[in-house]
This record gives structure tokens, C-alpha cells and sequence, in this order.
């Protein structure tokens, strides 16, 4: 547990204080989230995971309803896409996603009556097989944004020993609040979830873990979960410091339980299975209802939005939809984001669609998207000392500018997840992750 | 789509702290010593240190110019160099050889190798060395505290000079030597004022104290153990100065806090060697110097291990 604190040694520069302390900005947390009404048209992507896209199974001209399968792969690592709207499927288009990549897109025009599919029931549920068969079927994947398939982060390998769940709810990011919004309206669908995948795993202990700048989030869940006695005394609130980036999966993981997963290797590894709080509530929704995810709850925020606010879209949803449903554009927007300030990525348009793992829409004015020109590194040691993953980000960073790939894994580039605090605190703007990111390229290339 | 939206890599938002506030912080730590140099030696230090932050200031320009390279003054790091420098000079130093010093610190040592963050020693201190092998007499012409006031100026020895000719009992006693009240460097003799500005440094979260608490606690204890006075040794010559302003460089000191720690015990014996057994009087510029050029290995010896490798580990 030692050694992600900001402690007094820390302060004085004595120890190595991890993180970085970015401003919080969670204008939202007190805006109760509000359904948007269904947009004119929807844009399904076909891939909002991790892993092998899915392929469309409806074409143009196909009715179609609210829960109705669209997408799915025979790949292990993939999860099915269902649509989040009634209506009829225009085209299938092709979309250039922000990594580069172009991915198949659902275009449906809606009908405005949102039908349910006449399929959809609750999932019948005997056995272990039936729930990650159901787990599946919901779609749904990591909604913290790894959108990692959450069939098969909850089917590992019979090797490793899960005894221990975390439930993430620490939602470090600045200005995200839709996770904190997500314990205090769904308090009793996050337990329930956690019930449920806690008996599934057969884990001893399931912790929920809340950074503590959300003291009403706390106060519900520990009120909440010290209730309900029926299942024994295994979930547990952890309240943790404010410190980004409290919420990153190895962080939360040596917060919580002291193990630290070693590089290359998963929380599995280490005996645990960390969730986000919006990915169990969801599968406690599905289990109840059958009615897979298609629509997801967003923070929007950030100076050029008229009216932040949380609101829950259909999956497929323009950004310039969501933003308009907020009052539209204060400003002109210089910089749209998926996601956080930290670890969002740019979006070089607003006709971009939500996705699955989407958890915040962010536009920023040109002066809150201002870029600072690099200056030469000082070697002041800012980027080593903020490091959670205790790598030293200036020494990568010359590695990759100069294309020495030996340094590169001597100092471990792999580990890096990429948070951002060196960035965010070196004096002279060096583009450390950037640099970092061609770092990694450079030996993936070289197969290395 | 008509609009025209910036992408980057994140992160997407930056910390408030920059070069140039760092460089502005550590001007501000250097004021009170300045400010006492000025009652210890009178107005002409002033005369000293505008001439050393004025070359180095224009040397920088000029250099980057004639360089083709972007114009760096605005980060403040010459003035910096420039004001070090002239706390490492005599006050009665001949001005021309303040200027040919900012102007050697700032040519050759920095820009020659790069410009900031690129130098491998520190700039100020590989000048003042520069200066002292080539005008050792006007490097050691040292005037008495006080004296200025007076009609004629009145030369003293340093304390560590005292020592190293075994006249101990001319010494000042440890409250003068703590005020700065003895022969020396404009900027090194006033202990007191260094120490506020050291403090303002760590507070400011500008420096770690682990070099300058290191590297004046090992002097202290291998003084004694050499069977020298450890007070007089850290509270004369160049030592605080040197281990809270110069030591702490940085460019040319280690990343890590263990490379910190190693690096300050080299600093602190090297400086205790030349001061008891070499023919140097002081040897704090020597030092630091010599523990610059091995900065880089300590560095690749002290990197940290990464999150969630086990120290006990085989290699692979």
C-alpha cells in the first residue's frame, strides 16, 4: 500500500510523491442526469472494445429496435453491438476513428418511438456458463474506458485465484462526474452487480473504492452495503486520497490490496478483477431486464459547452447532437474530447458518434486548448518524481526522440499507462507521453 | 465540416509551474545573500554582480544568435548563472574578469554543449575555476568585512586559509562566521541568509533537501573524524552556497533520490580531502565539479526499478 501517498516526506521532496495534482473541476457532480431525447439519426460503430471488431448483421433498409443485435464477431475477444435506437438502418458507412483506424458504422435513422425488440427477456441463469453467456449477450465491455470484454475479464484462466473484486469508482479524471452520478442514482444496481460477479469469481473480499472527494457517493454506498447482510460481510467501501491517478487499474489495485501486478502480467495475476462502478451497475440492469447496453451516461463539459450537465445518450449519438441537447456551443470549440483532459483522446470532429466506453464529452475554448511550445529539459526530475509507474519519462523520452531502442526497454517503456502526470507537471511542456507513444511504436515495429 | 478543431496527444491540460518560474525562484532565494554581501562588502558587489548577470545575459543572446538558434534569454537561467557567478568572486574583483567569466560560463561551458539542460557541469563554478587557475591573485585578494566603510580597504584572509596555515586563533568566532562577518566570496560568507534562501527553495518545492542536508552533514561528520573543527569547516568557505544553490543544479546533478544521496557524500568527501589534505584551502567548486562529470553514471546505476518488479528478481 506504501508508496502512493502525497505524505509530509513527500512534500518536502524527501520521498517520491507519485501522481500529479491536477485540478478536480467536477462542476457536474450535483446535476442529476438527464435523458436526452433520440436524436434524428444514430451512428453505431462496430468497434467499441478492445479486440476483434464485430461485422454488421443487418443491412440498409432493415427495421430495426431498440436491443436488437447488429454487430457480433466469432472472436473470443469481442463483444456484441446492439442498437440503441427503433428505426430503419440508412447505410453502412465507414468511420475514421481517432486512432487512425477506419471501423464499419451502423447509420440508423430513427423512428422516434424507441420500440423495444420483442426478443428481449431476462436472461434465464442456472449456472456459471449462463451468466458469462449473459454477460456477453449484454455487450458490455469495461465502461471506464478500456472497454475491455467484460466476458472475458470475468472468465480467467482456471491458473489464477481470484479472491479479491474491485469495484472502481475513483474516477480521477477532472471534470468526469458520471460515475459518481452513477452510485448515487444507482446505489442498489452497483451492489446487486457486485453480488452477483462477487459470487461468480467465489472471491473472499469486494471492495469499493471511492476517491474522497465524493463524500455523498461514500456516505450512500457504506450506508448501503453495511444494510444488507445477507450476503455476509464481503463488500467493503475504500475511500482513497484525491490524487490522480488514483483510478488507473494497477494504482487502485496497490491501494486496495497492497499487490502490486507486475509489468506485462494482469490484475488476474495478482488474484483480482477490477471493475467500473457503471460496468457492474450495468450488468445488474441487464440481469434484471435483458435489455443489453445502448445507451450511456456522459459528463459534458469544459468552456465552450453552454450548459454542462450528465446526460444519458444512445449509444451512436453525434458529439454534435449530445453538445446541442447541452445548450450548444458557448464558444467556438478548439478542442473537443472522448473522455478526460488526462487521458482523453482529440477528436478531429464533432460528427463523431458515442461509444460504449465513453464516459465524458469535453469541448474546450481556444484559450483552455492553448498548446505550450517545448522548451529544452531542465533534468529537474518533476516527470521521475510523478510517475506512479516509477519509470523515468525523460529518459524514455530522449530514447524514443533519438530512436535507441535498447534504452527504451531498459527503462521499461512498456509499463507506461500512459496518465500523463509527467506531462502535465514538467515546466518546460515537453511532450513526454507523445514522445512515449512513438517509444512504444518504435518496439512493437521491431517486434520487440 | 467547416470547423477546425486541434488534435493532440494528451494530456490535455498542464500544470501551472514553469522554467521560468523555477529560474525566478531561485533568483528570489539568492536575494537575501546578495543583500547581505552588500552590508558585508559594501556597494561595490553590486558593481560585481550587474556585470556578471549583464555578460552573461548578453552572452547568451549573442551566442544563440550567432548560433541560429531561438532566443532563450526569457527562461532567466543566464541571470542565474550570472548572479552564482559573482557570489563565487571576490568583491574587489577586477570587473573585466567578472565579465570574461559570465562570458566563459555562458559560451563555452553552456551554449558550446547545447544550451540549457545540455551543459555536464555546472556554468558558474567550471568558470570560477576557469578564472581562478588564470588570475589566481586577484581570485584570492580577499577584502575584510566592514572594511569598506572605512578609507582604505583592508584585505583579510579566509578562515579555511587560516586553517590550512595553522593560524586557528584568527578565526572569527562561530556567531560571525554563521552573519558572514569573515573574508571570502561575496556570496558565500553570510549562513544565515543562504539558509533562508535554501529554506524558501524546499518550500517552494524548487530543490529536495536531500543534497545540501547530505553533503553539509558528511562534511561535519568527516571533518571530525580528520580531527578538524566540523562547525568552522561547514561554516566556512563555500559550502553552503555550494550545497544549496550549486550542488543542487538540475542539469548537472542526479534524477534520483538515491543518485542524490550518493552524489552529495562524493561532493562532501572530495571537498573534505582537498580541504585537509590538499594544497587548495577550500575545495567545494572542486567537488561539485568533479561529482557533475559522474552524475551520468550514478544516474544509470540508481535508476528505479519499475512498478511491480520485484527487487529480488532474476534478470532476464
Amino acid at each position: 500500500m506504501a508508496g502512493y501517498s502525497n505524505g509530509f516526506l513527500g512534500k518536502l521532496g524527501i520521498v517520491k510523491s507519485p501522481g500529479a495534482p491536477v485540478p478536480h473541476r467536477k462542476h457536474t457532480t450535483d446535476c442529476e442526469t438527464v435523458d436526452m431525447p433520440v436524436p434524428a439519426t444514430v451512428s453505431i460503430c462496430m468497434q467499441q472494445h478492445i479486440g476483434a471488431p464485430c461485422v454488421p448483421v443487418v443491412k440498409a433498409g432493415d427495421q430495426v429496435f431498440v436491443g436488437q443485435l447488429i454487430g457480433d464477431s466469432d472472436k473470443y475477444v469481442s463483444a456484441p453491438i446492439h442498437s440503441s435506437v427503433s428505426g430503419k438502418v440508412v447505410k453502412i458507412d465507414t468511420l475514421l476513428m481517432p486512432s487512425g483506424a477506419s471501423a464499419q458504422t451502423v447509420v440508423i435513422e430513427t423512428d422516434g418511438k424507441q420500440t423495444p425488440d420483442p426478443g428481449i427477456k431476462p436472461p434465464v441463469v442456472n449456472n456459471r456458463e449462463d451468466l458469462i453467456k449473459a454477460v456477453r449477450d449484454s455487450g458490455l465491455v469495461g465502461l471506464g474506458g478500456a472497454g475491455f470484454p467484460t466476458h472475458v475479464k470475468l472468465n480467467p484462466s482456471s491458473e489464477s485465484k481470484i479472491d479479491t473484486l474491485i469495484i472502481n469508482g475513483a474516477e480521477c479524471e477532472p471534470y468526469i462526474t458520471s460515475d459518481v452520478r452513477e452510485i448515487i442514482e444507482n446505489s442498489w444496481d452497483i451492489l446487486s452487480g457486485v453480488y452477483t460477479v462477487s459470487e461468480l469469481l467465489g472471491v473472499k473480499m469486494a471492495y469499493i473504492a471511492i476517491e474522497d472527494n465524493k463524500p455523498e457517493a461514500i456516505r450512500i454506498m457504506e450506508n448501503i452495503a453495511s444494510k444488507d447482510d445477507a450476503h455476509g460481510d464481503i463488500v467493503q467501501v475504500k475511500v482513497l486520497p484525491s490524487r490522480y491517478p488514483q483510478g488507473a487499474e494497477k494504482v487502485i489495485i496497490d491501494q486496495c490490496t497492497g499487490r502490486r501486478v507486475p509489468p506485462g502480467k494482469l490484475p488476474a495475476d495478482v488474484g483480482v478483477v477490477v471493475m467500473n462502478v457503471a460496468s457492474v451497475a450495468t450488468l445488474a440492469r441487464y440481469l434484471k431486464t435483458g435489455m443489453p447496453l445502448v445507451s450511456k451516461r456522459l459528463t459534458v463539459d469544459g468552456s465552450a459547452v453552454s450548459q454542462p450537465r450528465n446526460v444519458r445518450v444512445p449509444i451512436g449519438t453525434l458529439v454534435k447532437d449530445v453538445i446541442a441537447f447541452c445548450g450548444g456551443y458557448k464558444e467556438e470549440p478548439a478542442k473537443i474530447l472522448y473522455g478526460g483532459p488526462m487521458m482523453g483522446t482529440a477528436l478531429a470532429s464533432d460528427e463523431m458518434p458515442v461509444m460504449k466506453q465513453n464516459n465524458a464529452i469535453l469541448a474546450f475554448n481556444a484559450a483552455e486548448a492553448k498548446s505550450y511550445e517545448p522548451g529544452a529539459c531542465i533534468r529537474c526530475g518533476r516527470c521521475v518524481n510523478a510517475c506512479p509507474m516509477n519509470l523515468m519519462p525523460t529518459k524514455l523520452e530522449q530514447a524514443s526522440l533519438h530512436n535507441r531502442p535498447d534504452e527504451l526497454k531498459k527503462y521499461n517503456v512498456n509499463v507506461c499507462m500512459e496518465c500523463g502526470c509527467c506531462a502535465y507537471v514538467c515546466p518546460a511542456n515537453r511532450r513526454l507521453v507523445q514522445s512515449i507513444r512513438v517509444g512504444k511504436m518504435i518496439l512493437r515495429n521491431l517486434g520487440k | 465540416m467547416d470547423r477546425k478543431l486541434i488534435v493532440s496527444s494528451s494530456p490535455h491540460i498542464r500544470g501551472v509551474t514553469k522554467t521560468r518560474n523555477i529560474m525566478l525562484d531561485v533568483i528570489i532565494a539568492l536575494i537575501p545573500a546578495w543583500i547581505a554581501s552588500v552590508i558585508i562588502f559594501g556597494p561595490r558587489t553590486i558593481v560585481v554582480t550587474c556585470a556578471t548577470v549583464a555578460a552573461c545575459v548578453l552572452a547568451e543572446y549573442i551566442s544563440r544568435k550567432v548560433m541560429k538558434r531561438d532566443n532563450t534569454v526569457g527562461d532567466l537561467s543566464a541571470i542565474v548563472t550570472g548572479m552564482l557567478l559573482s557570489f563565487n568572486l571576490p568583491s574587489g574583483i577586477p570587473i573585466w574578469i567578472a565579465v570574461l567569466g559570465g562570458i566563459i560560463a555562458i559560451v563555452v561551458v553552456k551554449q558550446m554543449f547545447g544550451g540549457l539542460g545540455q551543459n555536464f557541469v555546472n556554468p558558474a563554478l567550471a568558470a570560477r575555476i576557469i578564472l581562478m587557475t588564470s588570475f589566481p591573485t586577484a581570485m584570492t585578494t580577499w577584502l575584510a568585512p566592514m572594511s569598506w566603510r572605512g578609507a582604505d580597504a583592508v584585505t583579510t584572509a579566509t578562515p579555511l586559509a587560516l586553517t590550512a596555515a595553522g593560524t586557528t586563533d584568527q578565526i572569527p568566532d562561530y556567531l560571525d562566521l554563521f552573519l558572514g562577518l569573515r573574508g571570502g566570496c561575496l556570496g558565500e560568507t553570510c549562513i544565515l541568509a543562504l539558509l533562508i534562501g535554501g529554506v524558501y527553495l524546499v518550500v517552494r518545492r524548487v530543490i529536495s533537501p536531500i543534497i545540501p542536508v547530505v553533503y553539509i552533514g558528511v562534511v561535519a561528520i568527516f571533518s571530525a573524524i580528520l580531527g578538524q573543527d566540523p562547525l568552522t569547516q561547514i561554516l566556512s568557505g563555500g559550502l553552503f552556497l555550494g550545497a544549496i544553490f550549486m550542488a543542487t543544479d538540475y542539469v548537472t546533478s542526479p534524477l534520483t533520490n538515491k543518485g542524490k544521496v550518493i552524489y552529495a557524500v562524493g561532493c562532501a568527501i572530495i571537498t573534505v580531502m582537498i580541504r585537509v589534505f590538499g594544497s587548495l584551502p577550500e575545495g567545494v567548486s572542486f567537488s561539485i565539479i568533479i561529482m557533475n562529470i559522474l552524475t551520468p553514471h550514478i544516474e544509470s546505476l540508481t535508476a528505479p526499478k519499475a512498478f511491480g518488479i520485484r527487487k529480488e528478481a532474476p534478470k532476464s
